[in-house]
């Protein structure tokens, strides 16, 4: 009895932390409307510059004092941050402010290791709660204690915070209407921008405050932003009490879920995660949404299927691709095979995204599912090639079919954050199924059969599936099926009164979103001959964003181009530098703040604008639209 | 002049909205925008006010041009502004929404705090703790309108404050709006009614397709039964 009651007190000990990020990220969600992925990196930061401040001031006042001044320095570089990117982007869609806090994740996360380098850190124990308490023959360390207190407390001088303060009372209000608030004298900026401060600090606090439990490490930002997604998921977007409930719920799960499933304890997180979303979409503590404002900008240029002209010049394309075998030696016709595969990734998650509205942040996992599939079929049935690549995919397929029931039950960011939650589980479980996946192992030994094993062989293929995929996605999206996908997600209101069924149309999206995906996976699987967790991992998903947004979110066939020109870059980056997390990081900052459109958009935007400098003004110009409301 | 409005042009994406709008209020006047569903009233409002992104044009208040300020500046400069939707905050309490509106005293226009206003506004007074989400339509105009005051305007753009109130409440909206004029306030307030309007403005525009049609007293909009009749619907 004594070791549940004691297991219990380490749970809520954990809870501490997690509540402190979780309420800053549904703060900041609130008021400012963005998703903050990057609060993650803000709660590895505040682990970081404690560790150091801890170390260099002594004493007991150097310990709490380094704690909250490593908090205050975090939340000053928040403020930085807020002012230069966020500033910048808080009219862009929601995708857009996603990706760009994404960015800085991956920036901070080779930053840290060029500070602090790669290896754990140990820091000091807390000053005056550095034993342990026994109870009944079992031990509690005091300074877990010291962190249960402190999670109410933190909770309650919030809550006085908004409810007993003007600044408080605004903010409340700007979460509702921020620009009603705007129009009754309010600056908006540093409104904003005070919240953002507080919403960084609370993250650096829990991440500072955990140094004496853990290590501190440069991968646990994404280890703990992935929990904090399921805690404001569970606790409901905006609500403080909320991310205080869920975070005491998840920490008790993983502290007897260990004792349950020991390797994979993240399951029941996600099965009551499962149950809440079906029983509560909006969270146990939030409140239903209103359907998404449309977000401005967002296909402007009506799309068409390509002329016949420009079907002869993708025809014309593709022979010229297929000729490359004659002339390119064996190292550019496995670049050749791998961009391929990429693209047919890239338009999957662009049918998912662009034309169904739902931008998923975890697309790897199907990616990688495909891949796992072939591996496991190939090693363990030993079926033929043919035989793999066609089953392969349908694991991800079955993926898909089961997270995109619950995925397609939420949209926007709560969208993205349960499908990056879903790819975060998938990936834990290849990595920690050591008995069936081989774990970090990975599986080896997954090759071609003869007729395709060359690489000119391969590259035939991968470019002839990859042309078949992106027909078949385009004539999908020209059919009936893409025109209620396209209308669910331009109004899911009004195509839910001219009777379309939304909720299944998009499932079945991202079923075939998913299974195209598995396809590049099952391929992948052959080019390299392997497969491994990272075939799933976030920084794949985001790769697969960063192509569709550089080719042009708003484009058919922006995916295409992007895909292309980012692995091509990203191949030769790869090789030329250990940083590549820093510069693609960067990389993604710099698209979404500098060419929103992506290539293809901004191409169509300079055609748009030439063709109409040479004819007379769009009639969309001219027409006076009636209503003006 | 309190408030001139010149060459004020607004676009909605590629849609042209409103057109050369031109408007002048003087120093306590009331004046009343009329229209039609749609004719670009509230388009007007948002535009001076700064809320609509895409404008040009010249708008001059109390002698300064604020068309290049944001919203929050050319409001704490004494502009006030009462959206057509009421947009109270819905989670907030009464008094707790008319916090959010209170602004520094502001020399030369009229003080406004909660006390008075709940003199002005007598059912507000009765529910100063019950959320916003929980009061009737009526009640919920009354608090647009007083969050507005707490920042001490000297002029007040009202959109359609009589929009979908009963005959009852109407009558209370006059007398306050009188009130207030009474307090110095100057008003410009839109309206589709026409005998609401008549009871409060001194002068009246007529707006029709983002247009300007009509500017005068009310004396002489009743003389042109022809104009009345071709831009209003009564």
């Amino acid at each position: 009895m004594a070791f549940y009651v004691v297991q219990f007190l380490t749970g809520l000990a954990s809870a501490a932390s997690l509540f402190l990020v979780a309420s800053g990220l549904s703060i900041i969600f609130g008021v400012t409307r963005i998703v903050n992925f990057a609060h993650g990196a803000f709660y590895m930061l505040g682990a970081y510059v404690a560790f150091t401040l801890t170390e260099r001031l002594e004493g007991a006042f150097g310990f709490w004092g380094g704690i909250v001044i490593a908090a205050l320095v975090v939340a000053a570089i928040g403020v930085l941050v807020e002012m230069v990117l966020l500033r910048r982007i808080y009219h862009s869609p929601e995708l857009f402010q996603l990706l760009a806090t994404f960015g800085l994740t991956l920036m901070v996360e080779d930053l840290v290791v060029l500070i602090w380098g790669p290896d754990d850190l140990v820091g000091r124990r807390a000053p005056g709660f550095k034993g342990a308490i026994d109870f009944f023959g079992q031990n509690i360390p005091s300074y877990d204690l010291f962190l249960i207190v402190l999670g109410p407390v933190v909770l309650g001088v919030l809550w006085l915070l908004f409810q007993r303060t003007r600044w408080g009372v605004l903010v409340r209000a700007a979460t509702q209407d921020r620009d009603m608030v705007a129009a009754l004298g309010v600056n908006q900026k540093w409104l904003f921008t005070s919240v953002f401060a507080l919403g960084v600090f609370l993250a650096a606090l829990g991440g500072a405050l955990q140094i004496p439990r853990d290590a501190v490490n440069h991968a646990m930002d994404l280890r703990v932003i992935v929990e904090v997604f399921v805690v404001v998921v569970i606790g409901g977007l905006g609500s403080i009490i909320g991310a205080f409930v869920a975070a005491v719920l998840v920490s008790e799960l993983n502290a007897f879920g260990i004792l349950i499933f020991p390797k994979i304890s993240i399951i029941l997180v996600f099965l009551v995660m499962a149950v809440v979303l079906i029983v509560r979409p909006w969270g146990l503590f939030g409140k239903p949404e209103a359907p998404a404002r449309r977000t401005p900008g967002l296909t402007v240029n009506p799309w068409r299927p390509l002329t016949t002209n420009e079907r002869l010049a993708a025809i014309a394309v593709l022979v010229v691709a297929a000729a490359l075998p004659f002339i390119a030696g064996n190292y550019v016709l496995t670049v050749g095979s791998e961009i391929a595969i990429f693209v047919i990734f890239a338009v999957s998650l662009h049918f998912l995204m662009s034309v169904g509205g739902l931008a998923s942040f975890g697309h790897a996992a199907y990616f990688g599912l495909g891949a796992y599939g072939v591996a496991l079929l190939a090693k363990m049935a030993g079926l033929p090639m043919i035989a793999c690549l066609l089953l392969g995919p349908l694991l991800g397929l079955m993926g898909a079919g089961v997270f995109g029931f619950f995925a397609v039950q939420l949209s926007g960011v709560y969208f993205a954050m349960l499908t990056l939650a879903f790819a975060q589980i998938v990936w834990s479980i290849a990595f920690q199924w050591v008995s069936v996946t081989g774990g970090d192992n990975g599986i080896l030994g997954v090759w071609p059969e003869k007729w395709a094993a060359s690489p000119s062989h391969f590259y035939w293929l991968s470019l002839g599936i990859a042309a078949f995929a992106v027909v078949i996605l385009r004539i999908i999206v020209f059919s009936p099926f893409g025109f209620a996908l396209r209308a669910t997600r331009d109004s899911p209101l009004r195509s839910e009164a001219i009777g379309i069924n939304g909720k299944r149309i998009q499932w079945t999206a991202f079923v075939i979103a998913g299974t195209v995906a598995g396809l590049a996976g099952a391929l992948f699987a052959y080019l390299k001959g392997s497969v491994f967790p990272d075939n799933m991992g976030i920084s794949l998903s985001v790769d697969a964003l960063v192509m569709v947004l550089l080719g042009g979110v708003e484009t058919v066939s922006g995916a295409v181009v992007g895909a292309i020109v980012y692995k091509a870059l990203n191949i030769w980056l790869v090789s030329q530098t250990d940083w590549s997390k820093l510069v693609l990081g960067a990389f993604v900052v710099l698209i979404v703040v500098a060419f929103p459109k992506g290539i293809v958009g901004t191409l169509e935007a300079l055609m748009h604008r030439r063709r109409k400098s040479s004819s007379a003004a769009s009639p969309l110009l001219t027409s006076r639209i009636e209503t003006a409301e | 002049m309190k408030l001139t409005v010149k060459d004020l042009n607004s676009f909605y994406g590629p849609a042209h909205i409103l057109f050369d709008i031109a408007l002048e209020v003087g120093e306590g006047e009331v004046v009343a925008l009329l229209g039609r569903n749609g004719a670009g009233k509230s388009t007007t409002f948002r535009s001076i006010v700064g809320l609509v992104e895409n404008r040009s044009g010249r708008v001059m208040f109390e002698g300064r041009d604020v068309s290049d300020l944001p919203t929050h500046a050319i409001v704490r400069g004494g502009l006030g502004y009462v959206p057509e939707e009421r947009r109270i905050f819905t989670d907030l309490t009464v008094e707790e929404n008319l916090e959010v509106g209170r602004q520094p005293k502001r020399p030369g226009a009229p003080q406004w705090d909660r006390e008075k206003l709940f003199k002005l506004f007598p059912n507000l007074g009765e529910m100063r703790g019950r959320p916003g989400g929980r009061m009737s339509g009526g009640e919920q105009q009354m608090l647009t309108i007083a969050r507005t005051l707490m920042g001490n305007p000297s002029l007040v753009l009202l959109d359609e404050p009589s929009e979908g109130l009963s005959p009852k409440i109407v009558e209370q909206m006059v007398d306050a709006i009188l009130a207030m004029k009474k307090e110095g306030v100057s008003i410009v307030v839109s309206e589709q009614n026409l005998h609401f309007a008549r009871l409060i403005s001194d002068r009246a525009y007529i707006i029709e397709r983002g247009r300007i049609c009509f500017g005068g007293t009310m004396a002489e909009l009743d003389a042109r039964p022809d104009i009345r009749d071709a831009h209003l619907s009564l």
